[in-house]
């Protein structure tokens, strides 16, 4: 889909990817989901002091940004990474840092000319 | 996974090798600051300034960017907040969140360390994001000429 579409503008704009990697819960189940690949609520929840439903409020925010996406498999839903989305957020500010790179290089043969 | 701490901000360091007061210069004289960072500036750098100017480089011509000035501490500080990106002519990205940017200036040995932290981004829409990633690509033989060109000098 064409990032100029106007539908993928409004579920954008309210799906800061970053600000949804700004949070611990979330981005250890990110880590988990990388590691572990697609796992159902039941065993991203096991052993985890975090309650179901707000694991649950967390993949969906994930989901929202379009981290993560869920299939269901009869009664479970199973979850997986997005690895695009996670891609493109580690993609852009590795050009913005590159672009500063650019520009001090630019201001020290500036200044020290 | 490094993302932690890592996606909100980014941080750069390097030591310039002239004095205080002439990185200062550099940094808080519009026009100096044009000449290194790339864009042609329209008016003056001062605290609560809005200074807007075009991107010299060639291919970029069309970008305006705006600099909101919010401190200035001669020869110690300077900050101010922009859309980081604008890479879209036509759209208004007005509404948008901004991106904080400041420069730390500190004396060392043999000169001056310089410091710039840009932070925000956690607020820019990934809409936004997807566009430069999608524009800058469009843009990379161009950039790499801009390479050639710059270090051919």
């Amino acid at each position: 889909m064409s990032p100029n579409n106007a539908g993928w503008r409004e579920v954008s704009r309210t799906a800061p990817v970053f600000a949804a990697l700004g949070d611990e819960t979330r981005l250890a189940l990110v880590a988990r989901l990388s590691s572990d690949g697609p796992l159902s609520i039941t065993r991203l929840t096991a052993g985890s002091a975090v309650t179901r439903q707000a694991i649950t409020k967390h993949l969906n925010v994930l989901a929202t940004a379009g981290l993560v996406s869920d299939l269901r498999r009869g009664r479970e839903r199973i979850w997986e990474l997005e690895p695009e989305q996670m891609q493109a957020a580690r993609t852009y500010l590795e050009h913005v840092s590159k672009r500063w790179d650019e520009a001090l290089d630019r201001l020290k043969q500036f200044v020290e000319e | 996974m490094r993302l932690h701490k890592t996606t909100d901000r980014i941080e750069k360091e390097i030591v310039l090798r002239a004095p205080r007061s002439r990185v200062w210069r550099a940094l808080a004289n519009a026009e100096e600051f044009g000449a290194w960072f790339g864009i042609k500036l329209e008016g003056a750098f001062a605290p609560g300034a809005s200074v807007k100017g075009s991107i010299t480089s060639p291919g970029h011509e069309h970008v305006t960017i705006e600099f909101a000035i919010e401190r200035m501490d001669p020869e110690n500080r300077l900050s101010y907040r922009w859309h980081p990106y604008p890479v879209e002519s036509g759209v208004d990205y007005s509404n948008e969140p901004t991106t904080l940017v400041e420069f730390q200036l500190e004396e060392v040995a043999g000169g001056t360390q310089f410091t710039v932290v840009e932070s925000g981004f956690d607020r820019i829409p990934a809409a936004r994001r997807a566009e430069a990633f999608r524009m800058n690509d469009a843009g990379w033989a161009e950039e790499l000429e801009n390479l050639a060109r710059y270090v051919a000098k």
